[in-house]
């Protein structure tokens, strides 16, 4: 048997296979086809405190190895998520992670205030890293003096597990990473999307209603990894990579180079069991290598 | 009703005419029950710009012999990849996906409004319909003759009235412009095809206060609810086509 536990901050993953946030709905749309009970967690989709109608349609675009998105945070608010999803996800046994979203420093602090009294909670995702948002989401992720702020506000009310998700659309994601680690995040999560862009020549117009969009898939995956690697090597605290993961081959490319856990996203529109087929396939990898424990493996190129 | 993703064998791929085709479906496992309206989302393999499912309607369903029909037009490299698969070939699908036309008050008269390629949910609609006891009647709206495919089918289940946009058969003009319309009541339309259509169609039926759904086609990545990609402005606010839809009632859509 391998040991596939990771921790994040203080807290345990049975595994480090975590769905992304807005990828993954409220896990409640993937019972159909797998048990959301054996990943290593689950991110909700942004959440803001009030709700939020996103932007026009069309919103999305795909493009060659991936697909551009401009959904803008559409969700129906704290209220409702604590009303009517908190008591339905509240079943799953596995580390259920709010992402939460805001157009100011107060927003962010008001969502961690509220988030911190969810008991079946254990940690948030600070995403400050949206590109879709008209205000906050990515401003902050891509000044180092609002990224500080905004971190230092959450940290102080928000007693639990800290995960910091950080944009790639800086000219180095490594100073945001340590600043997440001397605010006293207990891990960064990279990267959110690329802002990208798509024109449709027979309409003559862009192919999105915002015009630019955030890249996710395949395609983005070696400047994720790049990123992973980098950061992972800067800062001490447990770094979750994210960005174009379809396989586990892609999942152990990250762990090797110095991610502590992994998150799907696109990947599960086109399959929505890949989560668990990619847990498989690291299970498998690490037997047929002959570890006996994930941790083994996790920055083993740095070494 | 659970969704499944399955792998599907071609039994056919018939040619309708440049642009369209029939891929007739052979299940692995018996299906569960399908709706009207409903759709399917097929993995296209093998090229890096076929990234996302397509998501293509159901056109028909033949649960004895335990196979599905889709009529797909080609309209970019997903579905032209589609429309050169041979018979054994296998597709994997994820179905039943999204809500279906609801069934017409009791003796209601009703109509299905089909044009171009947007006929495909009609057929297996139409079927369903006769099935419960309704006797509906079908329109078609077409570019010109040569556009126009599966008459005989649709004339088995009830009366066709025909358009051509250029005249070549039926009457000429729109959908919107045919005399039957004017001649005949109707309590209850389906309506599915070019969205400049439908929009006739839901102005009409508006005017006339006759119950009308229409079958959106829009953009999706996920199918199932979950990228919020596909969003139609509704009076409820942005709802999904692929879960919310893709069947809507026109008095909740913002047209």
């Amino acid at each position: 048997m391998v040991n596939l536990g990771v921790s994040i901050g203080n807290l345990k993953f049975k595994n480090p296979v975590i769905t992304a946030s807005g990828t993954f709905g409220y896990g409640s749309e993937f019972d159909d086809f797998i048990d959301v009970s054996r990943l290593g967690g689950i991110i909700l989709k942004g959440t803001t405190m009030e709700p939020r109608e996103g932007n026009s349609y069309p919103r999305m675009a795909e493009t060659p190895s991936g697909m551009l998105n401009a959904v803008g945070l559409q969700n129906k608010g704290i209220d409702y998520f604590e009303k009517n999803i908190y008591p339905v996800i509240s079943g799953y046994n596995t580390n259920v992670v709010v992402n939460i979203n805001g157009s100011y420093v107060e927003d962010y602090i008001a969502l961690a205030e509220r988030v911190n009294k969810m008991e079946k909670i254990p940690a948030i995702e600070l995403n400050i890293s949206c590109p879709n948002v008209k205000m906050g989401g990515m401003a902050f992720g891509t000044d180092p003096d609002s990224a500080r702020e905004v971190i230092k506000a959450a940290r102080a009310v928000y007693t639990k597990v800290l995960i910091v998700k950080l944009s790639p659309n800086v000219t180095n994601i490594v100073d945001f990473a340590r600043i997440a680690e001397e605010e006293g995040a207990d891990s960064v999560s990279l990267i959110n999307t690329l802002l990208g862009m798509a024109v449709d020549i027979k309409a003559m117009k862009p192919s999105l209603s915002t015009i630019t969009g955030g890249l996710s898939g395949p395609a983005v995956k070696p400047v994720a990894l790049r990123m992973v690697w980098q950061v992972a090597k800067a800062v001490k605290i447990p770094v979750i990579g994210i960005g174009g993961i379809m396989s586990a081959k892609d999942a152990i490319e990250f762990l090797l180079a110095g991610a502590s856990a992994i998150q799907v996203g696109t990947a599960s529109f086109i399959d929505p069991r890949i989560s668990i087929t990619i847990l498989e396939g690291i299970s498998k990898y690490l037997a047929d290598k002959g570890f006996s424990d994930i941790k083994e493996i996790i920055g083993l190129i740095n070494r | 009703m659970s969704k499944r993703i399955e792998d599907f064998t071609i039994k056919e791929n018939r040619r309708l005419n440049n642009d369209l085709f029939i891929l007739e479906l052979s299940g692995n496992s018996y299906f569960p029950s399908l709706k009207p309206g409903q759709f399917v989302q097929i993995k296209v393999e093998g090229s890096p710009e076929t990234f996302l499912r397509r998501p293509i309607s159901i056109h028909d369903v033949d649960y004895e012999r335990n196979t599905l029909k889709l009529l797909i037009q080609i309209a970019g490299k997903g579905t032209e990849k589609l429309s050169n698969l041979e018979k054994g070939e296998t597709l994997n699908i994820i179905y039943p996906l999204g809500n279906s036309f609801s069934l017409p008050a009791e003796n209601s008269q009703v109509l299905l409004i089909g044009g171009g390629c947007g006929v495909a949910p009609l057929m297996f609609l139409g079927k369903h319909l006769k099935s419960k006891g309704f006797k509906p009647e079908i329109l078609l709206g077409f570019r010109n003759s040569d556009r126009i495919i599966e008459y005989d089918e649709y004339a088995g289940i009830g009366p066709v009235y025909l358009t051509t946009e250029d005249g070549s058969k039926g009457e000429k003009g729109f959908i919107t412009d045919h005399p039957v319309l004017k001649d005949r009541h109707y309590d209850h339309i389906c309506c599915c095809g070019p969205e400049s259509m439908m929009k006739a169609v839901a102005g009409y039926c508006f005017k006339h206060d006759i119950t009308c759904e229409i079958s959106l086609e829009h953009l999706m990545a996920c199918g199932f609810g979950v990228c919020l990609c596909c969003v139609v402005n509704t009076v409820n606010g942005n709802l999904c086509t692929c879960v919310d839809g893709p069947v809507f009632n026109i008095k909740e859509l913002k047209w």
